[in-house]
């Protein structure tokens, strides 16, 4: 049970905070400058952004959970289970970004479905 | 292009610094917060945990400089090739016995990845008028 509620905070937490991210990341810009100092100004420039903040914070929570799994169980199994964040991020994008999912998406995603349960098999 | 290479490789890294030092913390049983302060100093003073953050926010930069030109369902599937290599590094530095069965579950999510990330890089819909 503990186990659940902590991959639903990494998945659904995670991915709701990219997807604020994200949604931040659009109002900023195209970056094409890579030289440090823009750089700075850029991540700066994001920090303005309540969108930003709201991210960060969702993304945060996904982190300690991350965190207090990995504390009992393997790397190589806790990881992939988090690839469930591909169902969460689809309908995300759906719904809160408006990005369009083709249909091969949708097919892609079911087959991360079975991989994700077939990990889950490997629990022991 | 490069910086979804470099975020393949970090990602997944910063991850198993983060699994090498969680462990030498060891689990985290309660959500009692006074149970919890001492696991948090814990946490805190590991080199590895903060290896792992490192190697994280490299891949953070990077995941968000992506964002700026490419839509997010195009970039979480692009950067997430790190499955398999998330796989190979557990067992080479950790050292995780990992059963055919997960190996195969981990190449079933990547071949559902790779599906996914066939698809263009700007996937909102176009302005309805011209």
């Amino acid at each position: 049970m503990r186990e659940m509620v902590l991959f639903f905070l990494i998945v659904v937490a995670g991915t709701a905070g990219e997807l604020s991210v994200s949604r931040a990341m659009k109002s900023v810009g195209e970056v094409h400058d890579f030289r440090p100092k823009s750089i700075l100004r850029f991540v700066l420039q994001s920090f303005r952004l309540r969108w930003m903040w709201v991210g960060t914070a969702l993304m945060s929570l996904a982190f300690f959970s991350l965190l207090a799994i990995l504390s009992f169980r393997q790397v190589s199994f806790v990881v992939p289970i988090s690839a469930l964040s591909y169902v969460a991020g689809a309908f995300g994008a759906k719904l809160f970004l408006r990005e369009r999912i083709s249909r091969n998406r949708w097919i892609g995603i079911a087959i991360v479905c079975l991989g994700v349960t077939i990990v889950w098999w490997t629990r022991g | 292009m490069p910086l979804i290479l470099i975020s393949i490789i970090l990602g997944p890294l910063g991850n198993v610094f983060l699994g090498k030092g969680m462990k030498s913390v060891g689990p985290v049983t309660s959500a009692r917060i006074m149970d919890l302060l001492p696991i948090i100093s814990r946490v805190l003073t590991s080199e590895y945990i903060w290896l792992g953050i490192v190697c994280l926010m490299g891949f953070f930069v990077c995941h968000m400089l992506l964002l700026t030109w490419a839509d997010y369902s195009y970039v979480q599937p692009a950067t997430s090739l790190s499955y398999l290599s998330i796989a190979i590094l557990s067992y080479l530095v950790l050292g995780e016995m990992i059963s055919p069965l997960r190996w195969l579950g981990v190449t079933v999510i990547c071949v559902g990845v790779l599906l996914v990330g066939r698809t263009s890089p700007s996937t909102s819909e176009a302005p309805e008028h011209a």
